[in-house]
């Protein structure tokens, strides 16, 4: 339900005018463009929705939960709230990242929730036109292929966008509707 | 538009409380209550409450509430008499009213004949005594006016009789800030033309010769006779803005306008009753409708604010104590010599934010109140459903708990009510057959006890069917075959996941979800529900609940690296076990002797799987705590930091619930501190002891094949967890 929650307002998103330059007739032509935050994982590069992303910082030792998910990092203080860390590389179960404080913790809203993201680096914002993203091949049926929105061309670079809501749903979507439910019922 | 949104709020707001008021007082009212006020607090509600639907054009709800509060006015009034019907219809009248509210304040359309029904009813109730009233329409207004009592008479601005002509009397007397007002006796004059025929006589007997005349003074005065069907708060209206600047008297004459009294008559018509119910001085200013505001000249003891800026407020106290302490265990470090007057003022400081906080946390305390007037509702309706005769008696609905408690309890005692009705009292005729008395009673009470809050639920029924309960516990696997647990045990089965013992499944408690859920959702904030129950006397739910889920003294404990809370309250004591006090049972549960009692253990380094915690109980720390529902357990920590008021912080407001983890909070460092959940925490290791997987020297051996029947729920682990627990150093 958030889901599509989540997906009907990045359809939004990419209706909304860019540049610093918003008068309306201008406005009506950026129709269809988007920006994106793009980071890396080694050598991969992906890339949120720049209006998802709510702060970079550099990691610091987060609060290990118990029996926490392998991917997950623990829970980190955002100025009095608390957020959950996932760590991308071992969410793509590419083993876990040996964190230092050159990492960077992306912090992102998905539906109502916050959320932080370890990844190595954060590289660029890129703009794109939504006719320049190409979706993913169906070849690809590793899982980590079904959090991919689409893949886009950035300097010969392939940048891929996550699906956010999907990728940590079992965190932080699902558990929220059963409980819902519990208390309407 | 947008201007009015924030009124429009604010009216919402109201209607809500007002709705809240017109249920508490329609529940006295039908249980046999006849003290008038109660129909007079109706009045003065639904009369707010067309106010302000008139204000902002709501129309159906406008008319709706001017029906609504005509039967009401008739009713008080005594011209219709308060029956079981009509208290019946006042319920359902109330009903619509507040699905019109909610329908204006959704920005809904309700088809137009929405309630139309009772409304129909309402006005042939109304107008049933209509042509009575008319026929000998003199006396009867004269007579009705008798009833009310002196003081509440001018609380009604509405005259009985709105459609027929009537003549008022009006002297007016503008002051010169009249005219410093910018107002213009000329306008009112035409006004109230508008209305009807008007007849005005000026008094001129204070106009000064020319010569002396200040042109910003007011030297004339009138007296108006206005011939109009319209109602006196219309007349009133015209002179709204102006009430403060003038000396104004209206008063209704005989509804006879071939004998319009002469002006001078005024002093002598006084006495009338017609008269001084409807005379209205602004020698004490008054608001057009007195009814529903206090005089505005009353002493202002309360503001209404928006919850979120005293959220916030709670936050920023939130964030100040946590900044606080930090402060106080820097300093901690410092040489307490060196720097006297730096401690004297932390410890000045802790104490101050301690009582800001707890001034805070006290605006957002709550009566009970707004959560129980809902109860009389649902028993009415349910006793109805069910046919059954049940008295609900409330005590304790002062009791003051934080709103977050309020928005909480809600749900649970909805349903616990519900069950007490559904399961435990008995029909009528059971009743009777059983010597009782043939209503039913359910008590709901709540206390401060202890720091918590304690709601109790009873009820005077036939207890818990404790064959039942076992047969069905049986059904379900949920104990063995022959064992027969105590009856309190046995009670306490109906909590147990999956329960119910009802043998039809009634739409009214048997909703497929159980007591489980009620209690789950209790322990979630908290808190314990336990029954107890007598065969054939009745049972008892009790649930008690913290004051406030924002705030907690916590016991701040380390286990390897990592640093937990335990809540202060749970506490009993902690001690270094000798070795020889510790014992292991063939299931693998550890126990720990004191004072020839045997207490389980709960190493948190093997429940949580901590790496670098102490891995001998004898050389760890025994933190004795206490649980509602297991008893007394132990446990197992490397050492005690130290005890602090911690702010609660969700961790599911951005994350899943963690079993053992009740919430969490921010240290002095900073850092994020899980707050343990005493029994889930026991239950955990219970889960672990059965699996197998509970490891008495704390070591990680196992990946999340072990892991996932721990988990309370299954759907959060995903194919990918295959990969090891991280082994990274905590921080």
């Amino acid at each position: 339900m958030e889901a599509a929650q989540n997906e009907q307002m990045q359809a939004q998103m990419i209706n909304r005018p860019v540049d610093g330059d918003i008068t309306g007739e201008n406005s009506q032509e950026r129709v269809g463009t988007q920006q994106f935050v793009t980071f890396a994982i080694g050598s991969e590069e992906y890339a949120v929705d720049i209006m998802q992303v709510r702060e970079i910082q550099a990691w610091t030792e987060v609060t290990i939960l118990p029996n926490q998910p392998s991917y997950m990092r623990g829970v980190l203080n955002l100025r009095g709230i608390i957020v959950p860390i996932f760590d991308l590389r071992s969410r793509f179960n590419q083993g876990k990242t040996n964190a230092t404080n050159i990492h960077v913790v992306v912090i992102i809203a998905v539906g109502d929730r916050i959320i932080g993201i370890l990844v190595d680096r954060v590289s660029d914002i890129l703009t794109v036109d939504s006719s320049e993203i190409r979706p993913v091949p169906d070849i690809d049926d590793r899982e980590e292929g079904e959090h991919i929105i689409g893949l886009v061309t950035a300097e010969e670079r392939m940048v891929a966008l996550l699906d956010t809501a999907s990728l940590f749903k079992s965190e932080i979507i699902e558990q929220t509707v059963e409980t819902a439910e519990d208390l309407s019922a | 538009m947008d201007d009015f949104a924030q009124f429009k709020i604010t009216y919402f707001a109201e209607c809500a409380e007002l709705l809240g008021d017109v249920e508490i007082q329609l529940s006295s009212l039908s249980s046999g209550s006849d003290d008038p006020e109660i129909l007079h607090a109706i009045f003065r509600a639904v009369h707010s409450i067309k106010a302000g639907a008139g204000a902002f054009k709501f129309t159906a709800l406008a008319e709706f509430s001017h029906e609504y509060e005509a039967l009401l006015d008739r009713m008080r009034d005594g011209r219709i008499a308060v029956t079981n019907e009509g208290i019946d219809l006042l319920f359902r009248a109330s009903d619509i009213l507040s699905a019109m509210i909610e329908a204006a304040e959704h920005e809904q359309e309700l088809s137009s004949d929405f309630g139309k029904q009772i409304l129909e009813e309402i006005s042939s109730t109304v107008h049933g005594e209509d042509p009575e009233k008319t026929e000998n329409n003199s006396t009867a207004s004269s007579d009705a006016q008798d009833s009310p009592s002196p003081d509440d008479s001018n609380a009604d601005p509405e005259s009985p009789s709105d459609t027929t002509t009537k003549t008022y009397s009006i002297s007016f007397a503008p002051k010169s800030e009249l005219f410093k007002h910018a107002n213009e006796p000329l306008l009112l004059v035409r006004e109230m033309k508008g209305l009807g025929t008007l007849k005005a006589i000026p008094n001129l007997d204070n106009l000064p010769f020319i010569a002396k005349m200040d042109a910003e003074e007011a030297y004339i005065s009138w007296e108006f006779l206005l011939e109009t069907n319209a109602s006196l708060e219309d007349v009133e209206e015209v002179f709204e803005f102006v009430t403060e600047d003038c000396t104004l008297n209206i008063s209704v004459l005989e509804n006879d306008p071939n004998k319009p009294a002469p002006a001078d008559n005024l002093a002598e018509n006084a006495p009338d009753e017609t008269q001084s119910t409807a005379t209205k001085t602004t020698e004490k200013p008054n608001s057009p409708q007195p009814a529903n505001s206090p005089p505005a000249a009353s002493k202002v003891t309360s503001i209404r604010v928006d919850l979120d800026r005293i959220d916030r407020l709670v936050n920023m106290v939130g964030e100040l104590v946590i900044t606080q302490s930090m402060l106080s265990q820097q300093t901690n470090e410092l040489p307490s010599d060196q720097f006297p007057n730096m401690s004297r003022g932390l410890e000045e400081l802790a104490l101050h934010t301690r009582e800001l906080q707890e001034s805070v946390m006290a605006i957002r305390m709550q009566p009970v109140k707004s959560v129980f007037s809902r109860m009389p509702r649902l028993v009415r309706e349910l006793s109805l459903k069910l046919n059954k005769k049940v008295k609900l008696v409330t005590i304790g609905e002062n009791t003051e708990v934080d709103k977050t408690v309020i928005e909480e309890i809600s749900d649970p005692i909805t349903h616990m009510i519900r069950n007490s009705l559904d399961h435990g009292l008995e029909t009528a005729e059971e009743r009777l057959a059983a010597g009782k008395s043939e209503e039913g009673s359910v008590t709901l009470s709540a206390e401060h006890r202890g720091g918590r809050i304690v709601i109790t639920i009873s009820d005077d029924g036939r207890g818990i069917n404790r064959q039942a309960v076992l047969k069905r516990a049986r059904d379900r696997g949920l104990i063995a075959e022959n064992a027969t647990p105590p009856d309190d045990e046995i009670d306490n089965m109906i909590f147990a996941p999956g329960f119910s013992t009802a043998e039809t499944v009634t739409d009214v408690s048997g909703r497929g979800v159980g007591m489980d859920v009620v209690r789950r959702n209790i322990q979630a904030l908290g808190g314990r529900v336990s029954i107890h129950s007598a065969p054939g006397k009745g049972s008892r739910f009790t649930m008690t609940l913290p004051l406030t889920l924002a705030v907690m003294d916590g016991m701040i404990v380390e286990v390897g690296l990592s640093k937990y809370v335990i809540p202060i309250p749970n506490i009993v004591e902690s001690f270094r076990p000798p070795r020889d006090a510790l014992k292991k049972l063939p299931t693998g549960q550890d126990l720990v002797r004191i004072r020839g009692e045997y207490i389980p253990l709960c190493p948190l380094s093997s429940i949580f799987k901590i790496e670098n915690a102490t891995q001998d109980p004898a050389k760890a720390l025994v933190v004795l705590v206490e649980s509602e529902e297991f008893g007394t357990i132990g446990i197992v920590v490397d050492q005690l930091i130290g005890q602090q008021q911690v702010v609660i912080k969700s961790l599911e407001s951005n994350y899943k619930p963690v079993s053992g983890i009740s919430a969490a909070t921010i240290l002095g460092n900073g850092k994020v501190a899980p707050i343990l959940d005493i029994e889930a925490l026991y239950s955990l290791s219970q889960k672990m002891i059965k699996n197998g997987s509970y490891d008495q020297e704390g070591l990680i051996e196992r990946s999340s094949e072990t892991l996932s029947p721990l988990e309370m729920d299954e759907t959060s682990i995903l194919p990918s967890d295959a990969a090891p627990l991280q082994t990274s150093p905590i921080g």
